[in-house]
């Protein structure tokens, strides 16, 4: 799948808020819920944050359509169209 | 996409409220929020805005110095959890740059824009609640705080856990435990259910002439063919469900007798954890953010009280439409919630949120179980995403359900290290 990158750049604005980093785009914030932002939490969940976009979005586009199995994540995938999972596994992906 | 009028009231709502809360001018101190409630969704609230604008001056208040978590606390009931495994203190929360007061908020000057403590008063810029819930002690005949420590609930964790625990050890073998589940909504909706499991779980292990007895005000219940389905398979002889129209709603309970009575009759239980109905938090009736049901309505993007501007309500004591009430939940709205709430200090429009909640319940040590669910704003409240979400499959192998109680367990390890860690 072919990702175009540049219409995201958008996203990272600095604004009035005084915010350093991109919006979360909608729905990203809770994937941490389960997914641990901090290294050293031992989980069995695999790691997403700063993971290369173009793999986060082909593993989602598994889950959205059934080809990959899980116990949950199909589930959730399925919550997001093509476009907001590419925003949130680009976020994703510049996230520490 | 097309803008239904509502979610235009909705934006409209929130940008005449940032109108009216401005943030300060550069030259005035750094806009101040002041969050009631240490637990899942306040403390992610303080926490995730000081993250998003360190200038913010972000004042948690919390009325205990130790949180002790609910969500896990079922297995500590089951005697397979320590409760010191629940219990999280605040020193990380400090680090991260929020004020944190141990006291507890007795009131609000909303005009004023100021929280009162007994002995202090905290001027805000934006106020967060997330206080949880009040247990209803008029709501059920014979259940008041005084009958609590004979026939405990354990819906808010700590010294009633460790009663109701004490109480299962104690009794003997042959013993009949009994259960009261309140109507919707309330505080958990799996949780009594996964109480259940885990008490027959004990029972059976450990007391196996005794048996559970569940009294329902409901015909159905959340991931219900899942547990039905669990306890057919593991626990045939030890948990027992009455449905509503079986007659299983409790109208009064005795606790001098440990009696609880249904339209069918009295009930003696040797061990009997009455579940009661319940509302807000305390502080939200104060602040007059409540309506009559007891709950909080809130607007769906920015979680700004629907009855009073310039404070926010997220968690167990919102309306949150088709949102469970859970620790889950509270963290994902606190996300959003920090979010708007920094963008309407600066003047600025929140953006359109998208949220996630998971819950898991555990049934036996290797049998989990969950329910997940998409939420976007749609008609003023917060509704499913279309084709999102649902439940483990009823035909799930048993490695299956293995997986997910370790799952489930990192789920919290994960979920409690983001907030207190
Ligand atoms: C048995 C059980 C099992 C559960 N299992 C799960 C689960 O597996 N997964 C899940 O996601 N959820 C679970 N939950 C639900 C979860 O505990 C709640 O939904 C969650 O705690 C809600 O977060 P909150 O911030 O709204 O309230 P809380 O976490 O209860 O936090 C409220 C805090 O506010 C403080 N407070 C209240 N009023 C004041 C005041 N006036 N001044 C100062 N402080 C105040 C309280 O002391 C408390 O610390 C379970 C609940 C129960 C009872
Ligand atoms: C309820 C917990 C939970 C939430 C919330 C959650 N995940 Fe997951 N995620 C999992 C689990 C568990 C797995 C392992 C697969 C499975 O069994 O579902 C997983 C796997 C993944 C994977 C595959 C990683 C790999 O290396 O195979 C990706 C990508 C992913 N999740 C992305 C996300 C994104 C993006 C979000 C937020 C929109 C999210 N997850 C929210 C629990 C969660």
């Amino acid at each position: 799948m072919k990702i175009v990158l540049g219409v995201f750049a958008a996203t990272f604005v600095f604004s009035a808020s005084g915010l350093h980093a991109a919006d979360a785009p909608p729905g990203a914030a809770s994937c941490s819920g389960c997914h641990a932002t901090n290294a050293a939490a031992e989980t069995p969940v695999p790691k997403i944050h700063g993971r290369p976009a173009a793999e986060t979005i082909d593993v989602m586009t598994e889950f959205r359509t059934d080809k990959k199995p899980s116990t949950v994540m199909n589930r959730l995938a399925k919550g997001f169209t093509e476009e907001e999972t590419r925003a949130i596994a680009i976020w994703l992906a510049a996230q520490k | 996409m097309a803008q239904t009028r509502r979610s235009f009231l909705t934006t409209s709502t929130a940008l005449a409220s940032a109108a009216l809360f401005p943030m300060p001018a550069l030259a005035q101190a750094a806009p101040r929020v002041v969050v009631v409630g240490g637990g899942f969704g306040g403390t992610s609230v303080a926490r995730e805005i000081k993250k998003l604008n360190p200038k913010v001056s972000v004042t948690l208040v919390e009325a205990s110095p130790t949180f002790t978590a609910c969500p896990f606390s079922n297995l500590v009931i089951g005697g397979l959890r320590d409760l010191k495994a629940q219990q999280f203190n605040y020193d990380k929360v400090r680090a991260a740059g929020v004020n944190v007061v141990i006291g507890t908020a007795i009131g609000v000057n909303a005009s004023g824009q100021t929280l009162r403590l007994a002995d202090v008063t905290l001027p805000y810029d934006r106020l967060v609640l997330s206080p949880g819930i009040d247990l209803r002690w008029d709501a059920l005949p014979g259940y008041n705080e005084a009958a609590a420590a004979k026939m405990p609930h354990a819906w808010r964790a700590g010294e009633q856990t460790t009663l109701l625990r004490n109480q299962l050890t104690a009794m003997e073998d042959g013993g009949l435990v009994v259960m009261s589940v309140p109507a919707n909504p309330f505080r958990c909706p799996p949780g009594p259910y996964e109480r259940a499991s885990l008490i027959a779980h004990y029972l059976k292990t450990s007391k196996p002439k005794s048996k559970l007895l569940v009294l329902d005000a409901k015909d159905a219940f959340s991931k219900q063919r899942l547990f039905q389905n669990a306890w057919k398979e593991l626990y045939p002889n030890h948990l027992e469900w009455v449905s509503l129209s079986a007659g299983g709603k409790v109208n009064s309970v005795d606790p001098e007798t440990n009696t609880l009575t249904t339209d069918f009759g009295k009930q003696a239980a040797k061990v009997a954890n009455v579940i009661p109905p319940q509302r807000a938090g305390r502080i939200a009736e104060l602040a007059g953010v409540t309506n009559q049901t007891g709950w909080c309505p809130i607007d769906p993007v920015t979680f700004e009280s629907r009855q009073v501007p310039g404070i926010h309500v997220i968690g167990d004591a919102t309306i949150a439409g088709a949102m469970p009430k859970s620790a889950f939940t509270a963290n994902s709205q606190a996300k959003v919630c920090a979010a708007a709430v920094v963008k309407l200090l600066a003047g600025e429009k929140p953006a359109q949120p998208k949220l996630i909640n998971t819950c898991y319940s555990v049934v036996a040590p290797d049998y989990g179980i969950s329910v997940a669910g998409v939420y976007e704003p749609a008609g003023g409240v917060l509704a499913d995403v279309k084709g999102s979400g649902g439940v483990s499959p009823a035909d799930a192998p048993a490695d299956a359900r293995k997986t997910e109680a370790v799952y489930a367990e990192a789920w919290f390890r994960t979920i409690t290290s983001e907030v207190f860690g």
